[in-house]
């Protein structure tokens, strides 16, 4: 793992998300809690809704398009839909918020 | 190669040609007579040729092309004189012709009713080309008049298309009703509406004496001595098979010429085909039966055995906007029954007619789309039983109408769909319920079933009871969500009843089960507390949906669509160039004029969005709202100002209206009309506020709906100023949004708590009133602002629309 320091976690609205361009695609740094994120795709399965504009509660996120719910947590769709995101690791460091750059490098590289 | 002589170039022998050719081209070397001066065209379609919908080139179905690659010899315009059965030749005016087979496709004649003066120019038959365009030119002399002498499916079509090309079309009709031979009596009386209503007169039961004129028509004489000006008289009472050629050349010969199932005539080198036939003692006159006729005779020329077997016939109007639909028999009869369904507001009549345990006739008006489904059921004899109780309803049984919808339900096969928004099936809902999901919430959670628009909310909960049976209660109220058990009613009582201003206040009080509620509660729970708070509770843009976070309307592809306010429905060059800029700098894919009167600019990227509305902002534009529950629009009409029937001021209202609503949320969204008369040109009486203005004031009307459901307003109360009127209209959105459920129309809302209950305290109570209007202005102070201008300004909420970072810009290691 590599971490990489992406920006202040009060850039990100609690229950909110912000985006990040990655080369393959957008991911969404998801912030449930004062101090918890949550790295996913940004993409919405069933019909490539934004996540990052969908209402955020608990640790989930509804898809702005068609209420699809994901667990932030597995990627996992919730309740009769299936689907999933793809997750990536994300941590909080004094208030920074760090992503895994072997990851999206890894998913850069794919 | 053998020789086939085919006499008339009609529907029937066009179809039987192709079929020849198509399987054996080499077959035959045919020659094609005809006594019109033209090849096949589509018949059928000359009904929209006489209107103009169409033009001859369209409906013509095989072109000079055609018959030259079939190396067809044409004779058009040429009548035959004879046929020699003895020499087989066939004896045209121009010569004769040898055959080897011979097709007799004559088709039918016009009936021509022996009245005096029936050899008049200007009165006309309606078979063919020659024909509309007689009328076609008839109806070119301004203010002519035209009587039409039969209301059968022909005589109606030529009606309804004169009188598309602009004359005064009167139909006589022998019989107490029109089309009596497809339609019953319920259905002649809509259809006689209808006609009516497009500027058609009728008289059934009208026999007509004569037709007067001396170098051509003049007029119609009836047996009652009516006499009705004519300019053009259309004789469509009926057709019979031309028989003529057939009869002197002594074939077999009653009403038509006479055919097996081979369609060979009684010389076994002879055919016939099409209206000119008469099989097994019936005639025919529509074009299914052609079809299967020509078939058949392509066959049996080319030596395969097939058989003609008659089919159930189903009829269409072709009149524009008429809807109607007739198939089988529908007489009455001792062992029949009739299952009949009536909208009179709808104009919808539907009428089947059940045999034993069979569907056996049909009748639809101003809803056909099941037809074709009916037909079926007659066609094939469908055991009709099961299903008897839902039969009118169609076949994707709506819910709701019925008498008794559980037995409705119940019958619904599982394959038959419930939740159009989600296609979920009932078969997948009764396997969800069977496996544990005991209601609606359980249900909505495991299939989707009614989770988006809800409107098959119903139709779920009644599949919940026939599985269910007795275990299962219709539930009175259903809390708002899985988080809570409190009914939205509940929670808005409890909330000023505790003084709850927080959600976190909220959640722990009111016991929610999930750490901070989901994406149904939390956008109900953040309206209600700034509803009732204004000023002490803070909207949370969090507890949003994306539309009112991001102050546009999301797209299906992620973009989003912007749409400036335009108050009252008026803008000004200077706007519209901004409006135009804007749209050109930010490369919008469309712009598009909205319902509301004004403007919208979709497919703009979300990063794009504070930077077009600062753009916007500086011509003085300030957001729509067209994405929040909240003031929509206050669409006007011109009023005073420069319409000649304009009683009042009604775009000037309309402006002051919105002026002081605009930026308020509410349960769901508001939006107004304001009408400077009673020809409504707003259409305000189906807003959620709508005023008419009139001389002696303002009428304000109420819980108008036009969208999923179609609803006209309730009149609240008359008055007399301008400023009472914008009083009444505040005091009602103020009680609306303190009281209504969340995504709750106006409309939804008082039929809940009821006209009266509103008007006692908008209306009648003047403190109420004055209450509410002074709440409301409370609540406007926080409120009425322009949502654009904090992140066009601000730059800590613009960066809220842009990545948080870009990683593509670094190499991958």
């Amino acid at each position: 793992m590599s971490w990489i320091d992406i920006a202040a976690v009060a850039d990100i609205p609690l229950r909110g998300a912000r985006v990040v361009k990655t080369k393959l695609g957008c991911v969404a740094v998801f912030r449930t809690d004062e101090a918890e994120v949550y790295a996913v795709s940004d993409t919405c399965p069933h019909k490539g809704g934004p996540l990052s504009d969908g209402l955020v509660h608990d640790r989930k996120v509804t898809c702005p398009l068609h209420n699809w719910v994901f667990s932030l947590e597995t990627g996992e769709a919730q309740g009769a839909d299936e689907g999933r995101i793809e997750t990536f690791a994300a941590r909080v460091e004094n208030g920074r918020v760090l992503l895994d750059g072997t990851a999206l490098g890894r998913r850069t590289a794919a | 190669m053998k020789k086939l002589v085919v006499i008339g170039a009609g529907m029937a022998s066009g179809r039987a040609l192709e079929h020849l050719f198509e399987t054996d081209p080499e077959a035959y070397e045919v020659t094609l007579f005809n006594a019109e001066a033209r090849g096949n065209y589509n018949r059928i379609m000359l009904s929209p040729v006489l209107s103009g919908e169409k033009s001859y080139a369209e409906i013509v179905t095989h072109d000079e092309a055609w018959y030259r690659a079939n190396k067809v010899t044409c004779r058009f315009g040429e009548h035959v004189v004879k046929i020699d059965r003895d020499r087989k030749v066939v004896v045209g005016e121009a010569g004769e012709v040898l055959y080897d087979k011979l097709i007799i496709a004559t088709g039918s004649a016009p009936f021509i009713i022996p009245v005096e003066g029936r050899e008049l120019p200007g009165v006309i038959t309606y078979r063919d080309l020659d024909d509309t365009e007689a009328m076609i030119a008839a109806a070119g002399q301004p203010g002519a008049n035209a009587v039409v002498i039969g209301g059968g499916l022909l005589g109606l079509e030529a009606a309804a298309g004169l009188r598309l090309r602009g004359m005064n079309v009167t139909v006589l009709h022998l019989m107490g009703h029109l089309m009596e031979r497809q339609l019953d009596e319920s259905a002649g009386y809509l259809l006689l509406k209808d006609l009516e209503r497009r500027g058609i007169k009728v008289m059934t039961g009208a026999s007509t004496k004569a037709i007067l004129g001396k170098d051509k028509v003049d007029a119609v004489v009836l047996e009652d001595g009516t006499v009705l000006d004519a300019d053009l008289v259309v004789m469509a009472v009926g057709i019979r098979p031309e028989t003529r050629l057939a009869t002197d050349a002594h074939l077999e010969v009653g009403r038509g010429v006479v055919v097996d199932a081979q369609m060979q005539t009684s010389d076994p080198d002879i055919h016939a085909v099409g209206e000119c036939v008469e099989f097994d003692g019936a005639l025919f006159g529509l074009v299914a039966p052609l079809y299967d006729q020509a078939k058949v005779l392509a066959k049996s020329l080319l030596g395969e055995v097939d058989a003609y077997a008659p089919k159930e016939l189903s009829t269409k109007l072709k009149v524009t906007g008429c809807d109607l639909f007739s198939a089988g028999d529908f007489a009455e009869g001792p062992e029949r029954e009739d299952i009949v369904l009536r909208d009179p507001s709808r104009g919808i009549y539907k009428r089947l007619v059940i045999e034993g345990d069979r569907l056996v006739g049909a009748v639809l008006y101003g809803d056909t789309a099941d037809g074709s489904w009916y037909f079926g059921l007659i066609r094939d004899g469908t055991d009709i039983d099961d299903m008897r109780e839902t039969l009118i309803f169609g076949p994707g049984f709506q819910g709701g109408a019925s008498a008794d919808p559980l037995s409705a339900v119940a019958a619904l096969p599982p394959e038959a769909e419930i939740c159009g928004c989600n296609g979920v099936c009932k078969g997948k809902i009764t396997e969800a319920i069977t496996g544990g999901a005991k209601d609606l919430t359980a249900v909505r959670a495991t299939t989707k079933a009614s989770a988006s628009c809800g409107t098959c909310t119903g139709l779920v909960e009644q599949v919940l009871q026939v599985t269910l049976g007795g275990d299962f209660q219709m539930p009175g109220a259903q809390p708002i969500c899985a988080c809570c058990d409190l009914t939205h009613e509940d929670l808005r009582r409890l909330i000023k009843l505790k003084a709850l201003k927080s959600q976190p206040a909220v959640w722990q009080e009111l016991g929610w089960k999930t750490p901070n509620g989901c994406h149904v509660c939390r956008p109900a729970l953040n309206f209600y507390l700034l509803a009732d708070w204004p000023l002490e509770y803070q909207d949370d843009p969090m507890s949003r949906f994306v539309n009112e976070r991001n102050h546009a309307n999301i797209q299906k592809d992620g973009t989003f669509s912007v749409v400036p306010r335009m108050w009252g429905g008026l803008t000004n060059p200077n706007e519209l160039r901004a409006i135009a800029d804007a749209a050109e700098k930010y490369k919008v894919p469309t712009v598009k004029v909205t319902g509301g009167q004004r403007i919208d600019l979709l497919g703009v990227r979300k990063e794009d969005l504070p930077a077009i509305w600062t753009d916007l902002n500086s011509a003085g534009l300030v957001s729509g709202h067209a994405y929040s529950k909240g003031l929509r629009t206050v669409k006007t009409c011109v009023g005073t100002d420069h319409c000649r029937f304009g009683t009042q001021d009604s775009t000037g209202l309309g402006v002051k209206l919105e002026q002081i609503l605009w930026g308020s949320w509410t349960p769901h969204k508001v939006k107004l009309g304001v009408s400077g008369c009673p020809r409504n040109c707003a259409e305000s009486t189906c807003k959620d506020v709508g005023i008419i203005c009139v001389d002696s004031g303002y009428q304000v009307s109420v819980a108008g709906a036009a969208g999923m459901e179609l609803k006209e307003t309730e009149r609240l109360a008359d008055v007399a100023s301008e400023a009472e009127a914008i009083d009444l209209t505040v005091a009602f959105v103020q009680l609306y949004r303190e009281n209504a459920k969340y995504l709750d129309r106006p409309y939804k809302w008082v039929a809940k708590v009821g006209l009266d209950w509103v008007k006692a305290r908008v209306v009648d109570d003047l403190d109420e009133r004055a209450a509410l209007i002074e709440r409301f202005e409370v609540s406007q102070s926080i409120y009425r602002k322009d949502p654009w201008a904090v992140p066009a300004r601000e730059a800590g909420e613009r960066s809220r629309y842009a990545p948080l970072a870009d990683l593509t810009l670094e190499a991958a290691e």
